[in-house]
């Protein structure tokens, strides 16, 4: 087994800036996820895989519909 | 279960090998031997301090080892055992997510998202309150009960009303009772849930009217809430739609300065005037906004309200357990305090047996959890072995915050404690009647001076802490004696106490809403029985009126409460915890069923146990509701008491002191009286209902109601941290090109 160069500081400021950047992506992409907000880039790809070759909803067009469905379909919120 | 696949599908398998599985879950290893005994040992010694200690003072961080070092050996083997022996999962079986996948509500979600997505909904102030005020008795009984019970009733109740309501295609708990228990256990559980969701309402909104009183700053950062929930739900719509994390942090940022700029309106002349609301006002104001927010558009204050909400729940809670592991405050109350023996408590009055275990139903046992079990959670997961994670996981996950709650409360001053819960008509309201109160209570160790209430509410920017009851306020104290020692030092305590109000009041106030809103359709769908239009929940009209009879349902509870001479809060917090249990029973009768339906009557005990406690105790506790003799307990003994007080032509009684003062509380009585009538007929209907079709099914079981079985066609790991042999199969799916990966050819 080689043993890996020495970081110079530059690199290693680099991997650092890497981990934080990933970390941030992490981050987002959980708080969007239960948020919800990723739910349009879901439903393109459902879209695609289901109805392949239909144009689907835009984007406001899509998180109007997905309020709209909410109001029909009211989620509980315990206590 | 799986079927053969055809040549196009030839893709990895959609489970690890449940042999596999096993020879995984059975195999130990030397590293993972040493690492259970480590946690054993670790909560066994933490059981101890907290069991034994009879020291002067004991460190928080006991509390931390103990229910998390519990929790994970629940987790991994009694969960494990009810999943093996109970609910067997198929992960070669779709889920509702899968098979019925249409892009809006059934959609699979990832599992760590979902997790939070979950807790999210089903965790709110329930938790953190109701710890609060048990800590009366003591710091051991609310954390024996709240980590005993969430292992065996339940974490149990929230994980198999999940997995059942999965396998029926994500049903509501309300059509399983139907098609379970028949025409009338299922309609008693219909009325009962309404019922419920009702007083639930009415007490959150009091919790949060008691918060606010009298408090410019926090009516003026809570009030705020609604204009910058408006201003995300128009930037949502119109300006950047879908942009919900970016919104989202804008709103957070805006909400930190509501909380900022509270104390410069507070200290001001005209903000003085215009949000310091008495009590009365502002419980109008919130049936006014609960029916206001109930009729609107969901995209133009529910929605975002609840990404605030969201948002401040998982950072808020993220913030007390490091707070408190990095303070470790130091704990001085007993491990039973002189009311976990006596039955007049003054926050909430009543024996150790059983209302402690009504007094902490959120966090131990909570039966609104089934609604979000049902219906809401299992049409978004991947996979039938998730649940386990999901369900009995997150409501660990909201014990735990139950347990800060608890550290949260006793981290204070024992004399402030009891001067902040102690009903006003205790304390008169004043900090000389405060004082005089507590000190005459002779409790061990609590030496109450006027300079520690005053010094306290200069502090947090109050006027006053006296008789801020609700566990609300007192919390928020907590909260802030455990953060200022972390950040920011006596200067920051305001900010920390209005944090923590403010959270508080965000997430009853998204409660009351949702909650309004799913009655009011539950309502509609009852009424649509006789009246058939009314099923129709696009029609406006009926909407209003659906509307307005659940807001007038839990508004008159809640001016009940916020007018009650006895004090309110300790009246009425009982029935919250009853009618919350009561569900769980009917929740967990449901299951009882179909367990027994399923033939499976060696395991049913994992099922019965908790749902005979549930029974006993909050039958056990109407019953005394009920019958008592000690007016403080029985609200019929307060009844005729102060009846013939009036007819006796009294002019004063007890800590009424009027004449209107007396009758309010015989109305009052009489409706908690009422309601807890109502509550157990309706509960004992469904048990009973459950009983019978249980023993119907012995022994062989009774009809399948499950959704036919479909083969599955994704993958994902079950739990937290994938296994070696779920990793393998992971890494093969994700070889897939793009397109096959979510192979789906079902659809809608």
């Amino acid at each position: 087994m080689k043993t890996p160069p020495p970081l110079r500081t530059p690199a290693l400021l680099a991997a650092l800036g890497a981990a934080l950047a990933r970390g941030r992506r992490g981050l987002a992409w959980y708080l969007g996820g239960v948020l919800g907000a990723d739910a349009y880039r879901k439903y393109l790809e459902h879209h695609r895989q289901v109805h392949p070759g239909e144009e689907p909803l835009t984007e406001r067009a899509y998180w109007r519909e997905a309020m709209d469905r909410q109001d029909r379909h009211p989620q509980g919120r315990c206590c | 279960m799986s079927t053969p696949l055809t040549p196009e599908e030839r893709i990895p398998p959609a489970a690890v090998d449940p042999a596999v599985v096993e020879a995984e879950e059975r195999k130990w290893t030397p590293a993972k031997i040493a690492l259970w005994v480590a946690i054993a040992l670790l909560g066994g010694v933490a059981w101890g301090v907290l069991a034994i200690s009879r020291g002067e003072t004991i460190n928080a961080i006991w509390f931390v080892f103990a229910s998390v070092c519990t929790y994970l050996i629940a987790y991994r083997f009694y969960a494990k055992y009810i999943e093996r022996k109970i609910a067997k999962p198929d992960d070669f079986r779709a889920t509702p997510a899968e098979y019925k996948v249409n892009g809006h509500d059934y959609v699979p979600t990832d599992r760590r998202v979902l997790f939070g997505h979950h807790f999210a909904a089903i965790a709110g102030a329930g938790p953190l309150v109701g710890p609060v005020l048990a800590a009366q008795m003591g710091y051991l009984p609310g954390t024996l009960w709240i980590i005993i019970g969430v292992i065996l009733a339940g974490a149990v109740q929230d994980y198999l009303v999940l997995f059942f309501s999965m396998r029926r295609g994500g049903r509501s708990l309300g059509q399983m009772a139907r098609e379970e228990l028949g025409v009338v256990g299922g309609t008693a559980a219909l009325i009962a849930t309404i019922a419920i969701m009702i007083i639930i309402v009415a007490i959150l909104a009091l919790v949060v009217v008691n918060a606010l009183g009298e408090s410019a700053w926090g009516v003026y950062s809570v009030g705020m809430t609604i204009p910058i929930a408006l201003f995300m739900g128009v930037y949502l719509r119109y300006i950047r739609p879908g942009k919900v994390l970016e919104i989202s942090l804008i709103g957070f940022a805006l909400l930190m300065f509501a909380i900022i700029s509270g104390r410069w309106v507070a200290e001001s002349a005209w903000g003085a005037e215009l949000f310091h609301l008495d009590r009365t006002t502002i419980a109008w104001a919130i049936i006014i906004y609960g029916f206001t927010a109930a009729v609107l558009p969901v995209w133009l204050l529910l929605a975002p309200r609840d990404y605030l909400s969201t948002f401040m729940k998982i950072g808020v809670i993220v913030l007390l357990a490091l707070a408190v592991v990095v303070v470790r405050p130091e704990i001085s109350v007993p491990a039973f305090s002189e009311y976990a023996s006596r039955v007049d408590g003054p926050v909430v009055a009543g024996s150790l047996f059983p209302f402690l275990f009504v007094t902490i139903a959120c966090g131990a046992l909570s039966g609104f959890h089934a609604l979000i079990s049902s219906g809401t959670t299992p049409k978004l997961v991947q996979k039938e072995r998730q649940t386990r994670f999901l369900g009995y996981g997150g409501m660990l996950m909201e014990s735990f915050v139950a347990i800060m709650a608890l550290v949260a409360a006793v981290s204070i001053d024992r004399g402030i404690y009891f001067a902040m819960n102690s009903s006003g008509a205790a304390t008169g309201g004043t900090v000389e009647g405060a004082v005089a109160f507590v000190n005459g209570l002779g409790l061990a160790g609590v030496n109450l001076t006027p300079d520690m209430l005053t010094g306290l509410a200069a502090n947090v920017g109050e006027e006053s802490v006296v008789s801020r009851t609700g566990g609300a306020p007192t919390l928020a104290v907590g909260i802030a004696v455990i953060m200022n020692q972390w950040f920011g030092g006596p200067a920051m305590m305001a900010f920390w106490y209005h944090f923590a109000i403010m959270f508080e009041a965000l997430f009853i106030l998204t409660a009351v809403d949702a909650g309004t809103r799913v009655a009011r359709f539950m309502l509609q769908d009852a009424i649509g029985n006789f009246i058939p239009k009314f099923k129709d929940t696009s029609w406006r009209t009926g909407a209003w009126i659906c509307t307005a009879l659940m807001v007038a349902g839990w508004g008159y509870i809640l001016i009940l409460g916020v007018t009650d001479p006895l004090g309110g809060i300790n009246t009425f917090f009982p029935l919250f915890g009853i009618s919350n249990q009561l569900l769980a029973a009917v929740a967990l009768a449901v299951v009882m069923t179909i367990v027994a339906k399923r033939g499976n009557f060696k395991h049913l005990w994992v099922v019965v146990l908790p749902l005979a406690f549930a029974t006993v105790v909050t039958v056990t506790a109407s019953l005394y509701k009920i019958f008592s003799p000690v007016p403080a307990v029985g609200y019929w003994a307060q009844h005729n008491a102060f009846k013939q007080a009036l007819a006796d032509g009294k002019e004063s009684f007890g800590t009424a002191r009027t004449v209107e003062a007396m009758e309010a509380v015989v109305r009052n009585t009489f409706v908690q009286g009422s309601l807890s009538i109502v509550f157990l007929v309706l509960s004992l209907t469904v048990i009973i209902a459950a009983a019978i079709a249980t023993l119907r099914a012995f022994p062989h079981g009774g009809p399948e109601t499950e959704d036919p079985a479909l083969p599955s066609r994704i993958y994902a790991p079950a739990g937290l941290v994938p296994s070696p042999a779920e990793k393998a199969l992971d890494a093969q799916w994700n070889a897939l090109p793009p397109g096959m990966r979510a192979l789906n050819r079902r659809g809608h």
